[in-house]
């Protein structure tokens, strides 16, 4: 043997070697949509499966935001490299159902492989989202929040406003907000995420549909019905209190969490997940309350929905790699898991099992105001109204109403007219989704 | 006389050309004629089924009074962008060329915006102009003035148009200064014995003679601002408040990437296709006769 042959005899010895025990562990792909804190939290979940058994190994990668991570699975799709794993938020759900050929439905994946899953393990109006009419699981919920008021209670004090005054209504919170701008706050009120919190959840709470067809998931004809009686005062309500100097409006996604974080606004609306944040940041005494409604509404407060995302199952890969897939699931559902995830970060918990082994751990009774978000989704069953939202093109609709609320905060137009104009403009995105998906 | 250079046959100069010929095959004809096909179809996000709408995509957007609202605003932003980063520049490029000391470090410092990618401008100038942390909106508020871009849609258009032309001056200022130091020395001194002073000689002689260089700047500023700004919105703006910076190519992206809606992204680029390119050859009919070489 020459020194060159032993050496590519080595070379290809240690290569088989190498990939013997590659192949022993199947390898599947998940992409998600964290970093910071979150990201490492989701490394740790990952890191704690593959060490929990030696079958399957998953590997998780960081694609960009929410918008980009879809994008980025949907690229891989028409390239025939998608992830067996691609978090989508829950905007992007009607694209995902209606891809029919490009997805595995969870239901239809654990009876293919054979593992035990029950569907009423999970808390009816996290998965409610990601459940057909039929009552088919099409989606894992991963991580689900709530919209709730956050209570700056030194900002109140400072106002001679008892900080534990009741704001369990709109009419109530006007009344905090004129005394706290009087007192000569820039900031009373802020929001993030307007939509989702002043349009989308302000129906579901007031039970009012937000678009027709049980908010688009009984077909794809669906048009917005967000130019009710209900929305439109709100909407024009906080439209005064923008002219008035008592609602300050920061930007379409979460801006206003600095203003508040910063101890310069007295009450956010916000996520429940905003917590980690607040908690972290905040210098002053805060509180968490339910978010208020309007006196005098039928049904009122009925539920509110999530916002968040779910982990899709794409299609085209191996049955090996389907279990391994399962497993994973599996795994992130089981309660210690879902208790830790729901503890460390402010989202929901999707199982029951979990939303009780935290209260059986006292976080509850130790960090005030963390079950109220769970409360205020589970304490009455969803309805129609209530139960999520399905609607394509749903990025680009946001989009819209986005628009169409900053001519409300500005005064150039009236809540009627440009919450006439959004289900308008959003009604022709939804005739175009539905021609593209006959 | 004209010198030419001849071939003798013509597989050689074909494959001089071919090189060329492939890239913007590859690179320019193909992505075209693709944009092109798409428009006519409405295709679901995951390629697994494409409907054929003839027209139907152009028809959707020209009906769109927003689509048509954009047309404006991208002419506003467009020419905002073209004067304010040609005007500085040839402005900075005349007192660099009259430097004798330290003309290279004024110069070197001059040119670097140009290194700063645009979305990164973004950030930048939206770091400055923030409404809660920024330095310029914090001293603007020391004057009594209450900047807030988040909703005005005045002062979004005026942020977007500096961030985007920004680090543009570097480069036109570039092109202006090599144009200066190609001004003959000669003619300026027989100007400045005939008593024509700084200014007058500038306007009536070195700027006639700068023609070509601004014409090609003016060509290539107006692409720029057509086709490469939508970092800085996506950024700053994303095509708030209201539409208020909703620009022509903005749309393109947000349509295609954030909303999958590839039909209609496709039909807006034909259009901005169609838009630029009869721009340009307006400007090579128009303007050009007054260019002299």
């Amino acid at each position: 043997m020459t020194l060159r042959t032993k050496i590519i005899a080595g070379t290809i010895a240690a290569m088989s070697g190498w990939t013997s025990t590659a192949i022993a562990a199947t390898e599947i792909q998940f992409w998600h949509a964290f970093t910071g804190r979150l990201g490492d939290l989701v490394a740790e979940q990952v890191d704690t499966f593959n060490k929990s058994q030696s079958d399957y190994k998953v590997v998780a990668s960081h694609k960009g935001n929410y918008s980009e991570t879809l994008n980025a699975g949907i690229a891989a799709f028409r390239a025939n490299e998608q992830p067996n794993i691609l978090m989508v938020f829950e905007v992007g759900t009607a694209t995902m159902m209606a891809a029919k050929g490009a997805i595995k439905p969870v239901h239809e994946l654990m009876t293919e492989v054979g593992a035990t899953f029950d569907p009423s393990a999970y808390i009816g109006s996290v998965k409610g989202y990601y459940t057909s009419t039929d009552g088919k699981m099409l989606s894992l919920p991963f991580n689900s929040s709530t919209p709730v008021l956050w209570v700056n209670n030194d900002a109140l004090k400072a106002a001679g406003v008892d900080p534990s005054t009741d704001m369990s209504t709109w009419e109530q919170v006007d009344a905090v907000l004129d005394k706290v701008k009087a007192s000569g706050s820039k900031c009373p009120l802020t929001t993030a995420w307007q939509s989702w919190i002043h349009l989308e959840n302000m129906s579901a709470y007031h039970d009012v549909p937000f678009a027709t067809k049980d908010n688009g998931f009984a077909g794809l004809d669906t048009e917005l019905a967000l130019n009710g009686p209900v929305q439109v005062k709100h909407i024009q309500t906080m439209g005064d209190w923008a002219k008035e100097g008592k609602f300050m409006y920061a930007g379409r996604r979460n801006e206003g969490g600095a203003n508040f974080r910063a101890g310069e606004c007295a009450l956010f609306t916000e996520s429940s997940a905003g917590y980690a944040g607040i908690k972290a940041e905040a210098k002053f005494d805060f509180s968490v309350r339910p978010l208020p409604v309007w006196k005098g509404v039928d049904g009122a407060p009925q539920n509110t929905i999530i916002g968040g995302a779910s982990l899709w199952v794409m299609q085209g890969h191996d049955a090996e790699e389907y279990k391994a897939t399962a497993a994973f699931l599996n795994f992130l559902s089981s309660s210690n898991i879902q208790a830790k995830w729901h503890q460390d970060t402010g989202y929901l918990p999707i199982t029951i099992a979990a939303g009780e082994k935290t209260k059986a751990d006292g976080f509850y009774d130790k960090n005030p105001g963390t079950d109220i978000a769970v409360i205020q989704m589970t304490a009455k069953e969803p309805t129609a109204n209530s139960k999520g939202l399905r609607l394509g093109s749903f990025d680009q609709i946001r989009g819209i109403i986005d628009e169409e609320l900053e001519a409300v905060w500005s005064g150039d137009k009236t809540a009627q007219a440009a919450l006439d104009s959004a289900a308008e403009r959003g009604n022709k995105l939804l005739r175009r989704f539905e021609q593209a998906n006959r | 006389m004209e010198k030419r250079v001849t071939f003798q046959g013509w597989l050689l100069p074909l494959c001089l050309v071919l090189p060329q010929i492939l890239v913007s095959a590859v690179f320019f004809f193909y992505p075209a004629f693709q944009a092109v096909w798409q428009s006519l179809f409405i295709p679901d996000p995951f390629g697994l089924s494409s409907r054929f709408v003839g027209l139907g995509n152009f028809e959707f957007l020209l009906t769109d009074s927003y689509y048509r609202t954009s047309f404006f605003t991208t002419a506003i932003f467009s020419t905002l962008v073209t004067v304010v980063s040609m005007v500085p520049a040839l402005f900075l490029a005349v007192l660099a060329d009259r430097l004798i000391k330290g003309a290279g470090v004024y110069r070197t410092m001059l040119i670097w915006p140009y290194a700063v990618a645009p979305a990164v401008a973004g950030v930048l100038w939206l770091f400055m102009f923030n409404t809660r942390v920024g330095v310029v909106s914090w001293y603007l508020g020391q004057l009594g003035y209450d900047w807030n871009h988040v909703l005005n849609e005045g002062e979004a258009m005026g942020l977007v148009v500096v961030a985007s032309s920004w680090g543009r001056i570097s480069y036109n200022f570039l092109f202006f200064f090599a144009a200066l130091q190609a001004v003959p020395k000669s003619v300026i001194e027989a100007a400045a014995i005939d008593g024509a002073r700084f200014w007058r000689r500038f306007f009536t002689i070195v700027l006639p003679l700068l023609s070509p260089t601004t014409f090609f700047l003016l060509v290539v500023n107006i692409v720029y601002a057509f086709f490469e700004t939508f970092g800085v919105i996506h950024t700053i703006t994303s095509g708030g408040p209201q539409q208020a910076t909703t620009i022509l190519v903005y749309k393109v992206f947000s349509d295609g990437f954030v909303g999958q809606d590839l039909g209609s992204s496709a039909a807006q680029s034909v259009i901005l296709l169609v838009v630029v390119g009869t721009l340009t050859v307006l400007q090579f009919k128009f303007v050009e006769k007054r260019v002299h070489y």
